[in-house]
């Protein structure tokens, strides 16, 4: 049995009664707040899914839309033969499959190394599908059709967020989330200790990924038209890593933190100023940076000057020790 | 700092907004639009949709507004970006439809975006009439969602048009048989080979040299060096507006004579036939007007002088003729009720730019397919359907020696 402290177990209690409050949300509206809703949802557990990885071993990837897409063409080219829950699964093997491909290829090297690799890897997978579409399929847009509402999606949303933050929860109450904390604290130290770094990195990029290629499976039926451009936008990748920033990668609801403001703001521009948003959203990000260089919720500590309680003994020693 | 001139900014455009709904006594008719102003598609847009919103908004008003039964009101545009992606666009539609409340929509630009938000537009019963998009089989998005309205016609047609002219004139002994076929590889090139080639094959012709090339790709100098040594009669492109251009660069610079040489989106441009003067002529292009009507010439005046931008000979009158099918829709019902309006729009016929539109199943089956650049000016030489106004195709003179 887990030993599990009391203030972890309010917070997950409040999750997950938050969680059951906003399930009922699309009662209340089924117009343009739940569709921005499904947007914040879709982005949170993306964020969520994408600092599980790159919060503790402080690696950025740029590889969401990669996995984003994989799980839309999961659902795009089995839609007419399998029912939705099997494509669902598709797209965690097949993300999943992915990350851990790429985590061999890069995540022995580190650094600057694995970053660029990410960034190309949704184009190239986006050329792969033209390329593989162009010589055996045939037509390159795929079309998905399905009976499912905004508030099917809302909910398939909520619900993966849900998954994520339990798993999250879980990896950093387990020994991995404890080898990965060393890690990104100084990976030196953690092979040191004896920490199989190279594995420990695989094992959550490969989480993280299927998580994303959910999110992509999911939102595949609003696309209803799937070509490579839309489901590899290399804009994803962007939006992830600066949302999770804004809000901080340090706690598990720190991605959180960033996405609802961002979005809403980001609605707000869009909504008001149609033709200035581009203008005003680059000043939006100057400002994020310099009023707020460690996220939402590094300003929130730093604020109360409460130092983490999460920490172990061993990853304290190991940042006084530098 | 920052928040006072914000609140400058969001004062100076309440003030803004104020003044502008004062200015009309009667109440206006709000008119939707989600489109690309950033992103990929954003080129695309703004060069054949927005203006001819701007266009047409201006001139309704200017003529004392929408007739809605026996009331003229003004139109007032709400305008949204959709950033070129489905997620905004169909996050737009929710606010046009349920937060603005507007009483029509102008759907947005390109294929994919069309069919993201169509399932929204339609449970909210707007007609949706799609002016810049289209695909094979378009007889299954019309029974999904009536209220969809296709204005260029089924993808086939469009690929088909060229093979049709090239047949033509080989039936007539002006070309042989030789066709050099390359397409851009992306959803719209491999969209118009896929009906393209079989559709040659059919005609019997003798594709002698095939290649596509990736979109984005600039040096083309291979594509032609290749096609040239093929020795063809005809070259055909799939292409789009970057690679239109630099084929034909290249075609120029390496003096590739063919009798029949064709490009796809882009060759429509006004910007094309400015960049190739006289040696554009005999070019064959994709899509085309009917240039000697005078209403489109009229319409290409106004387009300038309103916008500050030509109108292209393809694209842009469809998109206006799209606002106008909806226009005269609102007058002949009488009212802006939606399941009425989809209603007129099925079976009604309109007078547009491209002259009169009727809808057969929802897809009008009367468009241009291909044109010809004459002295500066594209002129249709073949359409599907009945349209009125064709040219007979002359052959390409060679490439001028400079």
């Amino acid at each position: 049995m887990m030993n599990i402290p009391r203030n972890e177990l309010l917070a997950l209690g409040a999750g997950l009664a938050g969680a059951a409050v906003l399930a009922f949300l699309p009662l209340v509206t089924e117009g343009f707040w739940l569709s921005l809703s499904v947007n914040i949802m879709l982005y949170a557990a993306i964020c969520t899914a994408w600092a599980l990885f790159s919060g503790p071993t402080h690696l950025v990837s740029l590889a969401s839309a990669a996995f984003f897409g994989v799980g839309t063409y999961s659902v795009a080219i089995f839609i007419d033969v399998l029912p939705f829950p099997a494509l669902i699964l598709i797209a965690v093997v097949a993300g999943a499959l992915l990350a851990t491909l790429v985590g061999l290829a890069t995540l022995r090297l580190s650094g600057v190394y694995f970053v660029i690799f990410t960034l190309g890897l949704a184009e190239l997978l986006g050329q792969i599908v033209t390329w593989v579409q162009t010589n055996f399929g045939g037509a390159i847009g795929l079309y998905v059709f399905t009976d499912f509402t905004e508030t099917h999606l809302y909910w398939m949303l909520l619900a993966l967020t849900v998954v994520v933050f339990l798993t999250g929860w879980l990896i950093n109450r387990s020994r991995l989330g404890l080898a990965l904390r060393i890690i990104g604290n100084d990976e030196a130290v953690a092979r040191h200790v004896g920490v199989d770094t190279a594995r420990a990195r695989i094992i959550l990029f490969a989480v993280s990924g299927a998580f994303i290629a959910v999110a992509g499976a999911i939102m595949a039926p609003r696309y209803s038209y799937i070509t490579p451009d839309a489901a590899f936008n290399p804009m994803t990748s962007f939006l992830v890593v600066i949302m999770a920033l804004l809000g901080g990668t340090r706690r598990l609801w720190g991605p959180l933190v960033g996405v609802v403001p961002f979005t809403v703001v980001m609605d707000f521009i869009s909504g008001h100023f149609p033709n200035q948003t581009a203008v005003i959203m680059g000043l939006a990000f100057l400002a994020i940076v310099y009023v707020l260089p460690d996220g939402v919720t590094g300003q929130l500590e730093s604020l109360f000057r409460r130092r983490p309680t999460d920490k172990s003994l061993l990853t304290t020693t190991v940042e006084e020790g530098r | 700092m920052l928040r006072r001139s914000f609140n400058v900014l969001m004062l100076s455009a309440a003030l803004a907004a104020g003044t502008f709904s004062a200015a009309f006594a009667q109440d206006p008719v709000r008119i939707g639009v989600s489109a690309s102003k950033t992103g990929p598609l954003a080129g695309g847009a703004s060069g054949v949709l927005w203006p001819n919103i701007k266009l047409w908004a201006e001139k309704v008003n200017k003529a004392g507004g929408l007739k809605v039964g026996d009331q003229m009101r003004p139109i007032e545009i709400v305008e949204y970006d959709d950033k070129s992606s489905p997620e905004e666009a169909v996050k737009n539609i929710q606010r046009l439809a349920t937060q603005d409340q507007v009483d029509l929509i102008i759907p947005p630009y390109s294929t994919g975006l069309n069919l993201a938000t169509a399932p929204l537009i339609a449970k909210y019963g707007y007609p949706q009439i799609v002016s810049t998009g289209n695909a094979n089989d378009l007889d299954q998005f019309v029974k999904r969602w009536p209220n969809t309205f296709w204005l260029l016609g089924p993808a086939q047609g469009i690929a088909d048009g060229i093979v049709g002219t090239l047949k033509d004139l080989r039936d007539a002994g002006k070309i042989g048989n030789r066709v050099a076929v390359v397409n851009v590889s992306d959803a719209f090139g491999l969209e118009m080979i896929k009906t393209g080639k079989p559709a040659l094959k059919e005609a019997g012709f003798d594709i002698v040299y095939e290649t596509s090339y990736p979109l984005g790709n600039q040096d083309v100098a291979p594509v032609i060096a290749s096609a040239k040594a093929a020795d063809p009669d005809a070259f055909i492109a799939y292409s789009y507006p970057p690679d239109s251009f630099a084929l034909t660069e290249q075609a120029q610079l390496q003096k590739f004579d063919v009798k029949a040489f064709f490009v796809s989106v882009g060759g429509n441009l006004d910007g094309y036939g400015k960049r190739f003067g006289g040696a554009a002529n005999g070019i064959l292009i994709m899509g085309g007007v009917n240039a000697s009507d005078p209403v489109f010439q009229a319409y290409r005046k106004e387009h300038l002088a309103v916008t500050g931008q030509e109108a292209d000979w393809w694209a842009s009158p469809v998109a206006y003729a799209s606002l106008e099918i909806l226009q005269q829709a609102v007058e002949h019902v009488g009212s802006l009720d939606k399941q009425a309006l989809n209603k007129e729009i099925q079976s009604g016929t309109f007078k547009t730019v491209i002259g009169d539109v009727h809808f057969d199943n929802n897809i009008n089956n009367n468009n241009w397919t291909v044109g010809q650049w004459s002295d500066g000016v594209v002129q249709g030489v073949r359409a599907t359907g009945n349209l009125q106004g064709a040219q007979p195709p002359v052959l390409k003179p060679a490439w001028r020696s400079n």
